[in-house]
Order: C-alpha cells, then structure tokens, then sequence
C-alpha cells in the first residue's frame, strides 16, 4: 500500500520534471562539462601548434596570470570600459527618456529612430564608425572639425580608448533609454501635477519624486547593461583589434588573442577560470539585486 | 507651448545625433566608390543602387543564408526546449524551483571564456569546425537560459484556473499545452523568438573563432573589409545596411516585445 503510493508520488515528480529535463540536460552539458575541462586544462601547458607540448604545469599558468603585466592592463581596460560606458550611457538615456516622455511633437518617430544604434550588428556600426566617419582622410566627422583645428585627428588611433567608449555608449544609450522610459511610463503624472500646484519646482520634483521612482529601472539598466559591456569584443576587434599597443586589449580580447591567435589553451583555460570567478561574483550580486528589485516571484 | 516646441527642438536634435550614422551608412551604401572615398565628402549626390547590386550578386548571399540558418535553427530549438521547461518551472513547479531558475539565468551570464577552449577543440576533434548547425548549437545554448526565463515570465501570467480546469476536464498534459498555452502565450513566444534573433543574428564572437568560409555568416563578410579589399567604402555600406537589415526591421515592427524581452520580462 505505502509502496503503491510511493511510487505514484514518484510518477507525479517525474511528470513534473519530464518537461523541464531535455532544456536542463542540454544546458547542463554544453555549459558545465566544459567548464569542468576548462579547470582541467588550466593546469596543463598546451599549445595546440606544438604537438606533443601536452604536459601538467601545476598552477603555472595561476602564477603567470597574477604577474603578468597583460593580464593587469586587461582587467584595468574591462574595467574602464564597462564603468564609463554604463555612467554615460546612463545619464544621456535617462536625459532622452525624459525628453520622450514629455510632450513633444514626433514621439513615436523620436523612439524608433532612437533604438536604432541598439538594434545594428555591432559589427557593422563598429566598420562604420570607424571608415566612413572618424577615417581621417575620408571621414565625416574630422572633416566637420576641421574649422576647430581637430581636422587630421586620427581617432582609432590616437584616443583608442576614446573611440572604443564612444561607440558602445552609441550603442548602450538606446537601450538604458527604453528601460527608464519604460519607468517613467508606469509614473502616475497626477503627482507630479500635485507638487507643482504644492509648489515644487522642476528640479525639487525630479530629485523627490521621479528620481525614486525611476531608481529601479536605472538599476536594471545598469546591471544588465554591465553584464554585456564586459563581455565587448566585436567593437574592439573592428575599431582597434585590442591595439595600439594592448591599449584596448579587455579580457574577452585577450582570451581571443591567447586562445586563438597563441593557441595557448592552458594559459587561456586560466585566464577562463579567473574570468568565470569575477563575473560569478558580479552576477550573482546583480541578480539578487534583480530579485529584490522586481519582486519575481519565484514562488509558484 | 513655446516649452513643448524648445523640447520638441531638443530632442530631435539629439536623436539626430543618435541616428546620424545610421542615416550615414545608408548615404554611403547609395554612393557610387569615388563618391564615398571623396575628401571633403559627398553631400549631395544622386543615388544610385549599383553597391547594392554588386554586393548581393557577388560572395554576400551566401553568408546571409549562413546567418539565416543558423538563427532561425537555434530560435526554434529554444522555443522547442524552453517552452516545456518553462511550464514545468511556472505551471506545475518541481520541486526547487528557484534553484533550477537560477542555474539557468547564471549561464547566460556566464563569460563565454568559461566553455570556449574545450567546446573548441570538441568541435574541432568532431569536425564540426565551420559547420552552421554546429553554430546553430551553440546560439542555442546562449540563448535558452534567457528563453526559459522570458517564457516563464509569461506563463506565470496566465490564470491559473484555466490548467486546473483542463485537468479536471481530463486533458492529457500534450492537448494542455496544445490547446491553451500555446495561443496564450504567442505574444511571449513572438517576444522570446525576437530576442533569439536579435542576439544570434548579431553573434560575432563564437562566428570568428568556429567558423571559417563554408559556415561564416554576415559579420564575417564585414570583417573581410578591415583589411586586404581598400577603399570599397561604398560597398562596405551597402553589406552592413543588408546585414543590420534583419534585426532593424523586426526590432522596430516589435518595439513592445523588445523591451520585455531585454528585461528578461521585468519590465511590460
């Protein structure tokens, strides 16, 4: 009898989980055997161009990666880049969220032409940024600065950097706009309405009430936003390809360079392990930020 | 009204500014080449489609059918595995849930570095180097964790009741899911297929290192012009206006669904 009803709860379960299984399973392989052998061959020396180079190193490429002096600049430039990127984009979306989300005329035109940047392959917005609109003899842009004496300024190469941030932030901006317009959108505008008539002007209404409410969405914005923008490579491999230099040189960059222009698979094992690490911590944080941001409910 | 008209003014020139290279490359790929590589440039011009002919009548077509391929390939797989995943997390929930959710959202967010080298030298023991199914596997992967999540989200939004009364009407779980959820949830499935495409359709980092020529897809064929074909500026437009084409069109016919789906359904 208790058998019988035991084994009928376990049908149930396994119905239940029947439907969740081949998703799980195929997450599960693709992603975490990998990085089980990612581990595994992070304490092997191995350069596939050499054959029989095969051979256990220990914590050898560990050691290499906290002294060298690439792996440092890498971490610096992530750094960099996913910060200025995020803050700037940030700001300008939120300037253009509350732009469209006043009364103007073209609102509709304004949004779809706005998401535009977000929406082009990266790779082609990268190609022509970086020949038909900074190239320094052809391009638009130093031809129109010419008259500021910025004329032959040779942007990719002269302010890598520069270039590289003022892409994404061309690209990232779009995106922040649609969230914080989105948070904007659900703010009831009788309050606002209210403290006018109380007397608030534009700038106490903004800082007591839109501010807060529109928090959450800049959150948002911020942690998914970052959680791609460490992760640029397409930009920096048709602007700059990491140069001059390791100027621009991220850590998805690097990897690319060691794993497939080095052909270094234990060093780039380990500079995949110490990135999994970092971003595990970020990640970890933004999600349950994310959780508590929007109440998912998990529950049910 | 002069506030509205000075804001009107405002934003439009910021969205100029945001546009301006967009409306560029499309300028540049109706340019014939001396007009594109002039200096100053070419303002005015009488536009012509001739890059545009000369781009899809040479070596172009065939990696828009690689991108086509391999993105239509993988948003079916997703929708095909994420679905009853997703029923399964919100409908009748197994047991830790929450645990199993967020296995699958820390893999997307997992560096691509975390699986790179061994999936490479699988692919390369099993031939499968340069195979635009093997790709389509892989977009698979990157995207079914955010596909679960997105479809899960809007799963949770339909009544309850209405599964309580399919199974109290006897109906066997496959006309449950065939008769109510699917028509339910098509705006979710049209939200999560959108964002598949959007993310595979623009993939470049796993198209560069585990392709070559017979699997490559279109940004690969823009990056032949970084180097060794000078000055085609021109022509260079015209592949990546063909190229973004795709994704601009359905990300701005599906401006509600992209929002959801970039919040991973947070925002609606």
């Amino acid at each position: 009898m208790r058998a019988t009803a035991a084994s009928a709860l376990g049908r149930e379960a396994w119905a239940r989980r029947l439907p969740l299984l081949p998703a799980f399973v195929y997450v599960f392989l693709v992603t975490q055997i990998p990085f089980v052998l990612t581990i595994y061959y992070s304490f092997f020396s191995w350069n596939l161009l050499k054959p029989g180079s095969f051979r256990f190193a220990g914590l050898e490429n560990y050691g290499s990666i906290f002294t060298s002096e690439s792996i440092r600049i890498a971490v610096w430039n992530t750094v960099l880049l996913t910060i200025s990127v995020i803050g700037i984009s940030v700001v300008l979306g939120l300037g253009v969220a509350m732009i469209l989300n006043s009364e103007v005329f073209g609102k509709g035109l304004m949004r779809t032409l706005m998401i535009a940047p977000f929406l082009i392959m990266p790779t082609a917005g990268a190609l022509i940024w970086k020949d038909t609109l900074l190239n320094p003899l052809f391009g638009l842009l130093p031809y129109l600065l010419s008259p500021f004496g910025l004329g032959r300024v040779d942007w990719v190469n002269q302010y890598p950097m520069v270039t590289v941030v003022t892409v994404e932030v061309w690209r990232w901006t779009p995106f922040m706009m649609l969230i914080i317009l989105a948070g904007l959108q659900s703010q009831n505008p009788e309050v606002l309405e209210a403290a006018r008539v109380d007397g608030a002007n534009a700038i106490q209404s903004f800082r007591r009430i839109t501010l807060p409410l529109v928090r959450p969405f800049i959150e948002l914005g911020a942690l998914l936003g970052s959680l791609f923008v460490v992760q640029t490579f397409d930009s920096i491999f048709m602007l700059t390809f990491g140069g001059p230099g390791e100027d621009t040189t991220n850590i998805p960059f690097l990897l690319y360079l060691v794993a497939f222009q080095g052909f270094s698979i234990g060093e780039a094992s380990a500079i995949g392990v110490v990135a999994v690490i970092i971003t595990t911590i970020v990640a970890t944080l933004a999600l349950r930020t994310l959780f508590s941001i929007f109440q998912i409910e998990a529950r049910r | 009204m002069r506030p509205k008209l000075l804001k009107s003014a405002l934003g439009w020139l910021v969205v100029f500014v945001f546009f301006f290279p967009v409306l560029w490359m499309w300028l540049e790929a109706l340019k014939t080449e001396p007009q594109a590589a002039s200096s100053p440039p070419t303002i005015f011009f009488a536009p012509t489609l001739e890059e545009f002919q000369t781009v899809l009548s040479g070596d172009f077509p065939p990696y828009f059918i690689n991108s086509a391929i391999a993105s239509i390939l993988s948003t079916f797989l997703v929708v095909a595995l994420g679905l009853p995943a997703a029923y399964a997390l919100a409908i009748r929930p197994v047991k830790r849930s929450r645990d199993v959710l967020f296995f699958f959202i820390s893999t997307r967010f997992l560096p691509f570095a975390a699986s790179l080298v061994p999936l490479y030298l699988l692919a390369r023991d099993l031939h499968l180097l340069d195979n635009i199914f093997a790709l389509a596997l892989i977009y698979t992967t990157i995207n079914l964790p955010l596909g679960v999540w997105l479809l899960r989200s809007f799963l949770l939004e339909i009544p309850h009741d209405l599964f309580e009364a399919a199974r109290v009407d006897g109906a066997q779980f496959r006309h449950e899911i065939l008769r109510i959820v699917v028509p339910l949830i098509a705006p979710g499935i049209a939200a999560t297929s959108l964002i598949c495409l959007i993310f595979s359709w623009n993939e470049f980092f796993y198209a560069v290192n585990f392709t070559s020529s017979e699997a490559a897809t279109a940004p690969l064929f823009l990056v032949s012009f970084i180097s060794g074909r000078g000055l085609f500026y021109a022509k260079l437009a015209a592949a990546a206006t063909l190229a973004s084409l795709p994704v601009l069109l359905a990300g701005w016919i599906a401006q509600k669904q992209l929002i959801r789906g970039l919040t991973m359904g947070a925002v609606k």
